[in-house]
């Protein structure tokens, strides 16, 4: 059995059908071919699956394809604008924000959704906003260092 | 350019970060193969069961499944795991790349389906049965050691793999009856689990025509594994490649042959199918290896003035139910630097490795040194304790001075360089240590429980000598200049995080004196990377970074030659300065390396005998390990009614020798710190009496979060290793090593007003709770 979906990623229009029991993660690493959303638990505590959906945070290893109907999903592959990094991506670059680079993703995108919500968060509310991301290389302070960067970096270009 | 600032010892950006932050790296589970099957693996639920009988049929009739096998359809045609370890009278079963007729932990591979989909390949394992009958588990290794215990193994007889014991120093009987007095202590270093952020994964590939297997699989040894797994699957070395792609974390897990790697080769081979597995997080806490399980009884001999004769460890290692790769060896790396940065004149060591139903233990993160330095830092806190000596004073005392370097110790290695008191200063100088000493004072008269924890620590990297390494311990490296004048940097290590892409880029383009963006540092697959003996033991830079430098002294060298050809002149006038050729007094001339790649690779006009090119390669064999040293200082709040520990202040002045990229550095010690917090304050493996694992899953299995990590203010010192020309000494696992007795110490500190001389390890909230409940009844 499979049901049709239309959703948009990345601002392009996508019409699939799809098996209910499809993880949105999957359907986007799978059917959409964005293999930049990444997978670490499928129990939704790690985030390495984060992506945004209607511009919030979401684990994508939680939701179903199908539950994602109608809606506009970002994902890592979709955060740069005309080629120029989101701030978030400059200030993980800058500030050696990653080593494997695995949990990044979901890592970034976390981030984004925080400083949609708060413009200029202190380090303590960066790592509330970021406990639902595990990270097991950096030891997060470089994270921290690399969104208080993006906050302060942050101009109002048409990012996300 | 190096006329300008040297790229070595910048805090340069890297450059593997604009793929992985745009969510363009390629992790194995990224690999997308024409034709791609699946593979999802049954597991044992059972610590130790006989297995009665398997019923597939269900499975295979589902739509879309290819093949599901069980150990009696391949473990005649696929060679067993290896283990790499020697060790004298070692006893080992035979692993199985799937159970036979007896599974021997949970989380042991039964059967394996394979199908179209990845859902569709889970399905199928949900209707396999498999009728067990349940059998006593060993769960616990000091139990396991008893008469009359239950075996791991039946068929072989008793529960203990090897027993391993080094005397070292002076004599350890005339140092115990020599003593004032003799301290005992029981330690226990708890099971951990690496949990890298991505699981394993491994896709196989076979050309039948050409008769290769490629191996996709996210390892740090792509090379270790080509050179394993031919006994494994009856292909030669010549005819395998492995390929290490972007690799999600490692900490040692990764650092292993693993049965599903051999199992995909084998499936893609037989069923003419390129062919995925990718590990679930609950199969990655069961079926990934576990890290150190050591319990131990320790004995210092003393004076009562503090001066320490001797040291007795004795010591039983969990192994689980099987050899992994470097299994029985981690333990006795415990024996190698036991002594800590401290001069004690004799040890005697003893470790005995216990088999028990359960995960394999093997390499993580430090592997046997976070043992040793949490055994002889703890030790060094009760001894201070037990004479009234200050802490501080008892390490100074029986530190080797710098001059004494290099330094042989009774655990027989010998230290390369050191300054550690030169450390101690400055982590009491960025602690201000006596305001954090009133600091203290003024928290326990206003009723607070706070606590300062000091560690002095030494560990062994850049792994190592060939002769101490079971595989061998050198490393490759190549460098061409290319005809474009680009640089291609060729390494035998495989990175999975480190930022060797950026830092063997610095030190290539410094000594060619050509801009960093024209060097690209090329890793990770042996079709590539020819020789290499990969990343783990702190040894990617000081191993595998000198033999680039080898590899571009030689290109250096040759292209002399070559110039000299040019300025019609000798060798020996031709001098290489700032990525210029010249020959100063001779000719005003100068030959770029544009010049002088165009006139190698073009051959028209080339010195007799010279060979066309400009490539060089190298095998370095590095004459001892580095050893890098610190001290962290680390001062905790324990709140009396939840038992919660907040680590107030945390300074880590570290000496990893001469820092290539010191941004990197940092990254290395403060990852590290962070598994060091997890050890002391949160993680444990935990199985129950029936040898089930409770922690599973990362909602079992506390990983640090951003929350849990303190503000740090680190430095360091640059004392640089002789035994490379790099000067560098390692810093991938010193955070780790460093830090968790440091955060003991603090904590045992904090609770010292309430009587409390000790908790084990890890020091959660619950412990900590328990301890002052029955301290403050035991008081009232
Ligand atoms: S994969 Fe979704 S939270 Fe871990
Ligand atoms: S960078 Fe490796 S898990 Fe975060």
């Amino acid at each position: 059995m499979t049901i049709p979906v239309r959703l948009r990623v990345n601002n392009a229009p996508r019409q699939h059908d799809i098996e209910p029991r499809v993880l949105l993660v999957h359907y986007l690493r799978d059917v959409c071919g964005l293999t930049g959303t990444h997978v670490g638990c499928e129990t939704g505590i790690c985030g390495a699956c984060t992506v945004l959906v209607d511009g919030k945070a979401v684990k994508s290893c939680t939701v179903f394809a199908v539950q994602a109907d109608g809606s506009e999903i970002t994902t890592i592959e979709g955060l740069a604008a005309n080629g120029v990094m989101h701030p978030v991506q400059q200030g993980f670059w800058e500030c050696h924000g990653l080593q494997c680079g695995y949990c990044t993703p979901g890592m970034i995108m976390a981030a984004v959704h925080l400083l949609t919500k708060q413009k200029a968060p202190t380090r303590g509310q960066i790592a509330s906003g970021l406990r639902g991301n595990l990270c097991r290389c950096t030891g997060y302070t470089h994270i921290i260092d690399a969104v208080s960067y993006a906050a302060s970096h942050a101009t109002e270009a048409a990012h996300v | 350019m190096s006329d300008a600032t040297p790229y070595i010892g910048r805090a340069m950006k890297r450059v593997e970060d604009p793929r992985l932050i745009q969510g363009l790296g390629t992790y194995t589970d990224d690999l997308r193969l024409a034709g791609l099957l699946h593979a999802c693996i049954l597991r044992s639920p059972h610590a130790h069961a006989r297995i009665r009988r398997i019923e597939t049929s269900a499975a295979k009739a589902i739509p879309g499944v290819v093949a599901v096998f069980t150990g009696a359809d391949v473990n005649d045609s696929c060679g067993a795991v290896p283990c790499a370890a020697a060790i004298p009278d070692l006893k080992a079963p035979r692993h199985t790349v799937l159970a036979g007729d007896r599974v021997y932990f949970v989380g042991h591979a039964v059967a394996v389906a394979v199908a179209t989909d990845p859902y569709i390949a889970c399905d199928a394992i949900d209707e396999i049965e498999v009728d067990y009958d349940p059998l006593p588990a060993v769960v616990n290794a000091m139990e396991a050691l008893k008469s009359g215990s239950a075996l791991t193994h039946p068929d072989m007889g008793a529960n203990v793999a090897f027993t391993h014991v080094v005397n070292g120093g002076s004599d350890i009987d005339a140092a115990f009856r020599n003593a004032d007095r003799i301290i005992k202590h029981r330690l226990y270093h708890q099971r951990l689990t690496p949990m890298p952020i991505e699981p394993r994964a491994v896709v196989a590939s076979y050309h039948r025509g050409e008769g290769t297997l490629t191996l996709w699989t996210s390892t740090q040894i792509p090379h270790l594994l080509r050179t394993l797994l031919p006994n494994m699957l009856g292909i030669p070395e010549t005819k395998l490649r492995i390929v290490a792609p972007e690799v999600g974390g490692g900490f040692g897990a990764k650092l292993n042959v693993y049965a599903e790697e051999a199992l995909c080769a084998h499936l893609a081979m037989r069923l003419s199918a390129p062919v995925k597995w990718v590990e679930s997080r609950r199969e990655n806490a069961a079926s990934t290896i576990h890290g150190r399980d050591q319990i131990g009884d320790y004995e210092v001999a003393v004076k009562n003035d503090g001066r320490i004769l001797g040291l007795k460890a004795t010591s039983v290692a969990d192994l689980g139910a099987y050899l992994q790769l470097l299994t029985p060896a981690v333990p006795t790396l415990t024996g190698l630097v036991l002594t800590g940065c401290y001069k004690i004149p004799a040890i005697r060591f003893e470790v005995v490795g216990v088999y028990t139903n359960k995960m394999a233990t093997d390499a993580y993160r430090g592997a046997g040194r976070p043992e040793a330095t949490y055994l002889i830092e703890r030790l060094m806190d009760v001894v201070a304790n037990e004479l009234k000596i200050d802490r501080l004073d008892l390490r100074l005392k029986h530190f080797p001075a710098p001059g004494d370097f290099p330094f042989a110790t009774s655990c027989g290695v010998t230290y390369d360089s050191g300054n550690y008191q030169g450390t101690l200063a400055k982590a009491k100088q960025l602690a201000d240590w006596d305001a954090l000493m009133a600091d203290r004072k003024a928290a326990r008269a206003a009723g607070k429980l706070f606590g300062v924890g000091v560690s002095t620590y030494v560990e062994i990297c850049a792994m190592g000598p060939s002769k101490a390494m079971p595989a061998g311990g050198w490393e490759w490296g190549c460098v061409r200049m290319e005809i474009s004048a680009k640089v291609t940097v060729i390494t035998g290590v495989t990175p999975h995080g480190q930022g060797q892409e950026t830092s063997f880029a610095q030190i290539v383009a410094d000594r060619l004196g050509v801009p960093i963006e024209d060097v690209a540092v090329l890793k990770g697959d042996t079709n590539v990377a020819h020789y290499g003996r990969d990343t783990y033991g702190s040894r990617g830079t000081a191993v595998g970074g000198t033999a680039i430098v080898m590899s571009v002294d030689k290109v250096i060298k040759k292209a002399k030659t070559l110039a000299a050809h040019l300025f019609e002149t000798l060798d020996d006038y031709v001098v290489f300065e700032n990525g210029k050729f010249k020959a100063p007094g001779i000719t005003a001339r100068e030959i770029a390396w544009s010049e002088l790649a165009a006139e190698a690779y073009l051959a028209k006009n080339l010195p007799a005998g010279f060979e066309p090119g400009l490539e060089a390669s190298s095998f370095f064999e590095p004459e001892n390990f580095t050893f890098p040293f610190g001290t962290h200082i680390c001062a905790v709040e324990v709140d009396r009614d939840t038992g919660e520990v907040a680590i107030t202040k945390y300074v880590a002045v570290d000496d990893c020798g001469n820092q290539i990229n010191p941004l990197l550095v940092e990254g290395q010690v403060q990852g590290g710190i962070a598994h060091a917090i997890g050890q002391a304050l949160f993680e444990q493996t935990i199985y129950d009496e029936n040898g089930q694992l409770l922690t599973g899953e990362f909602m079992d299995y506390a990983i640090p979060r951003a929350t849990d990590i303190p503000e740090y203010t680190l430095g360091s010192t640059v004392t640089p290793s002789p035994v490379n020309p790099l000067g560098v000494k390692g810093v991938g696992e010193a955070g780790t090593i460093g830090a968790t007795p440091a955060i003991a110490n603090a904590v045992i500190d904090a609770l010292t007003p309430l009587g409390v001389v000790h908790l084990d390890l890890p020091m959660t909230p619950e412990r900590i709770w328990r301890a002052m409940q029955t301290r403050t009844v035991a008081t009232v």
